[in-house]
């Protein structure tokens, strides 16, 4: 058994620690919010946070998660309130959406790190994660627009 | 796919609506708490509808659903669909709820996402749908108030009679109108009268999509599924001898090894059939990752195939094809290429005469562009849920066109249609791959032989090595200019493994007195399909760049001397079966140079390049402005401007058209699939070049003409001419031209200047 903290909440899980997480969210635990892409880290589409750090789930092996706190997408608000989320509807980022979630949580750590990037940080923070469909200048914007949804939440 | 399952049920639906007031709007804003702006609400399937027809359904409480028919990966039609429908219904668009419909030719139409066809398959069909409807309850409500029809008043989803002062909502009289005879040849809206469609709408899986809910073919689930992998043969060419599971079966969590023929010998293969192999192992198992491991245990023995014989029907009726068993290299099909170019080659069209011309010319110029095959690279590898008994089959996942899967399942499975269920779900992208069916064939006879529901996924190796590529290109373009430098005769050969490109009939055809197209093609064990804008990717690329060097050549500035070639195809056209609207093209033109300032302060700033191009009805050009980042050509900008008729949802076309450009810029640089003694090399995104985020570029300008033309579709003809413009502006910033595609491999050696 392997206890594991996802979303606030505690699993009992017997699976695999070899079991790469992606997979034991999706498989095991039900949470498909995840997604596959390449498997290889190349893609981004399947980035969770692991004590606050964006990961690679598909590379990351159950056991490095053992013990730390690991968020995804379906945990990063509550009814999608999160600034980038919020940013991203009010521009309608999406096309046919599969890299989405990964692009939020690769751009939700820059934002922890980073109150306002500017092009050239979007550019560098998200060059690991792919959008078949091209929608990279509205995630940019929308990167923009949730530093400022964000700031305004602050003060 | 939440569909069977219900989140809430009609009695806390009411008492909701009770708590915040009652009656009928906040009944709406009840709605509206859970779920908007995501539109399609999930176990509203409990409550009892009327159907008015195949599209609408409404409540006694007003709750309007819209079914879109046609599949989404992408492009929006979950969202712009349902628009038109909601527009001539007259409903307020923000109550409306929307759901993805099963495959249901009948009630829902021929349900085909490609070709850019949604718009203009469904236009009319939606309007007459939503104007009928309302039409029905216009009729319920004159009967039951016993006044005239005339005299009734349908907006935002109420009805009223002014002189007695009755209203009621849609809802109230949904179940009376849906038992009402459908009237024939109901009046249409202005289409200056609208006001859902023609303006941006949000998309209605947006909330969905941002937080992780389940939409897509690889998040369905299923009571006690399964997960199935197959193991295809390393190469295109070879073929499966032998096997021993016994390994992978002993891993955990597997259920089954086995080997499956999915055609028998002689099926006759519909156009959509393609599939790269016809035998194929098969792991099934508990989780994917369990199943992926099993995988590396098989122990198998692979041949090659030699040459296979092929039944194919459809399209040019039942023949015989022999698909032959080398096994491929890039290098030779380069080599085979320039071989074949050189043979004589089928004529498709001919205008004048154009060897003469040629001979009498005072000037040719002479290019030959190349393009590779292109793998898709869907997001969302392929997959499928299926669970077949004896008595019928129900099949979940992503795909482009159910019609034409399932003959192909009715045969395979031997079950009647109307007992396989095939259901939608959102596609992780598509470009055309996931119209052809294969993975759901292969879903299905998997199930069937566990006796399961199981759940077919491709791994990405799987998804780029197996796939149904964009073929591969050449063409040899060549011009011929008298001693003024005047266009005197126009020839086009173009080949391919295992298709050409050509489209004889389009531009510039029409526009020159002596023109000739020719085309042939090589035969390979390679399996070709449909992607983004067939054809029309490579020859606006090699078309428009050649354009660009023979406005060169010939003095000219490169738009106005195509807006002079298209004078001429629209007052005095070569020919009868010219294919493009010369004003249509023009326009675009136009209104590109229009808006980035051609020829302006802003030319100095950059290098740029500019293309065209018609195809699948709408026009599209772009200029591109190239800089360098980091030492590499980069597109900082782009202008692009296009004719697609009227824009249902202007924010959502223009997200289409970004995506079409930074798509086409990713192409052009940097794709390309090759092969080695049949194997394809780039077996992953470590090697498969995809366009990244700081590749894209600062800002994607896009203009739309205004015209109340039909809809004529948009998902492909805004990205072939990418390719062209980028060609044009990379000449620009670098003094060479590029003739192979990807551009950013090496170039053929140095061609004479002009
Ligand atoms: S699936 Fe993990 S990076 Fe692509
Ligand atoms: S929206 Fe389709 S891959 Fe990003």
């Amino acid at each position: 058994m392997i206890k594991l903290n996802i979303n606030k909440k505690i699993y009992n899980l017997d699976a695999d620690p070899e079991m790469p997480l992606l997979w034991v969210l999706r498989d095991v635990v039900g949470l498909i919010g995840t997604k596959y892409g390449c498997g290889v880290a190349q893609c981004g589409a399947c980035v969770v946070h692991l004590d606050g750090e964006a990961v690679r789930s598909c590379v990351t092996k159950l056991s490095r998660a053992e013990g730390k706190k690991v968020i995804t997408i379906e945990g990063l608000s509550e009814n999608h309130t999160h600034p980038l989320q919020q940013a991203w509807l009010e521009l309608d980022v999406s096309q046919c959406g599969y890299c989405q979630a990964g692009q939020i949580m690769s751009a939700a750590v820059l934002l922890n790190e980073n109150k306002k990037p500017s092009d050239q940080d979007i550019d560098d923070a998200m060059a690991g994660n792919i959008c078949r469909c091209g929608t990279y200048l509205r995630i940019r914007e929308a990167i923009h627009l949730a530093s400022e949804i964000q700031g305004k939440e602050r003060s | 796919m939440e569909k069977t399952k219900s989140n809430i049920n009609r009695r806390s639906f009411l008492k909701a609506s009770a708590l915040l007031g009652g009656g009928l709007m906040i009944q709406f804003s009840a709605l509206a708490k859970f779920d908007l702006p995501a539109k399609s609400v999930d176990g509203i399937n409990a409550f009892p509808w009327n159907e008015i027809n195949g599209y609408i359904k409404i409540t006694s409480d007003n709750v309007i659903k819209i079914i879109n028919p046609n599949p989404e990966f992408g492009q929006n039609v979950m969202t712009s669909l349902p628009m038109i429908v909601a527009e001539e219904l007259d409903v307020d668009w923000k109550k409306v709820i929307v759901e993805m419909g099963p495959h249901d030719s009948v009630k829902l139409g021929a349900q085909f996402t490609g070709g850019s066809n949604s718009m203009r398959m469904y236009w009319r069909p939606l309007r007459e749908a939503g104007a009928t409807a309302r039409q029905m309850l216009m009729e319920a409500a004159a009967q039951t108030w016993a006044v005239p029809v005339e005299e009734v008043t349908a907006k935002a989803g109420v009805l009223g009679h002014e002189k007695s002062g009755k209203t009621a909502s849609y809802g109230d009289l949904a179940a009376k109108a849906s038992s009402l005879p459908v009237p024939k040849g109901v009046k249409l809206k202005d289409v200056k009268s609208f006001n859902v469609v023609r303006n941006s709408q949000k998309n209605v899986e947006g909330a969905k999509i941002v937080s992780g809910k389940p939409l897509f073919g690889l998040d369905y689930k299923h009571e006690g599924m399964l997960i199935a992998m197959i193991q295809h043969p390393p190469a295109f060419g070879m073929t499966f001898k032998s096997f021993d599971g016994s390994q992978a079966l002993k891993m955990p969590g597997i259920k089954s090894v086995f080997s499956l023929k999915l055609y028998e010998d002689g099926f006759e293969q519909g156009g959509f059939d393609t599939r790269t192999f016809n035998d194929v192992l098969v792991v099934v198992g508990k989780t994917t990752w369990e199943v992926m491991n099993a995988r590396k245990k098989l122990i198998v023995e692979w041949v090659p195939a030699g040459d296979v014989k092929d039944t194919m029907a459809g399209r040019g009726g039942k023949r015989e094809v022999v698909v032959p068993g080398e096994l491929e290299n890039t290098a030779d099909q380069h080599a085979k290429m320039v071989e074949y170019a050189n043979k004589p080659a089928q004529v498709l069209r001919k205008d004048g005469d154009p060897e003469t011309a040629f001979k009498n010319a005072a000037q040719i110029i002479e290019r030959t562009f190349n393009a590779p095959f292109l793998a898709h690279n869907c997001m969302e590898p392929m997959n499928f849920f299926a669970h077949v008994t004896d008595e019928k089959a129900l099949l979940v996942g992503p795909l482009q066109a159910p019609g034409w899967t399932e003959p192909t399942l009715v045969k395979v499975l031997k079950l009647p249609a109307d007992k396989i269920e095939i259901q939608m779900t959102r596609m992780g992208g598509g470009f055309g791959r996931r119209a052809y069916g294969h993975y759901l064939v292969e879903a299905a006879l998997i199930s069937k032989k566990v006796n399961a529901p199981v759940k077919l996924i491709y791994s990405r190796e799987d998804d780029t090595t197996y796939g149904i590529y964009r073929p591969m290109y050449t063409a040899t373009y060549r011009a011929a200019l008298d001693a003024n430098k005047n266009l005197i005769a126009f020839h086009v050969k173009g080949g391919g493994i295992p298709e050409h490109a050509i489209h004889p009939n389009r531009f510039p055809a029409g526009a020159v007195d002596n023109y000739l197209a020719e085309g042939w093609q090589i035969p390979s064990n390679i399996t070709i399909g449909a992607f983004r804008a067939p054809r029309s990717n490579f020859n606006a690329a090699a078309e428009q760049s050649f354009l660009d060097e023979l406005a060169e050549a010939m003095g000219k500035d490169p738009i106005d001397f195509r807006l002079e070639l298209l004078k001429r195809a629209k007052d005095t056209p070569v020919g009868k079966n010219n294919e493009y609207d010369a004003d249509r093209y023009a326009g675009v033109l136009k209104l590109v140079k229009e808006k980035s300032g051609w020829n302006g302060p802003e030319h100095k700033k950059f290098s740029r390049g500019v293309a065209a191009y018609f195809c699948h009805s709408s026009y599209a050009a772009h200029v591109v402005d190239m800089t360098t980042k980091d030492g590499q050509p980069y597109v900082e900008r782009v202008f692009s401007a296009i004719d697609c008729g009227i824009v249902i949802n202007p924010d959502a076309a223009t997200n289409m058209v970004q995506g079409a450009v930074v798509d086409g810029i990713g192409n052009a640089m940097y794709g390309g699939l090759t092969h080695k003694n049949g194997v394809v090399e780039e077996s992953n995104f470590h090697k498969y070049r995809l366009i990244r985020m700081h590749e894209a570029p600062k800002k994607v300008e896009v203009h739309f003409i205004k015209n109340d033309i039909d809809p004529t579709g948009l998902g492909e003809p805004p990205f072939p001419p990418v390719f062209g413009a980028v060609a044009n502006a990379l000449y620009k910033a670098s003094g060479r031209r590029f003739y192979q595609q990807p551009f950013s491999s090496p170039q053929p050696s140095a061609i004479p200047a002009v």
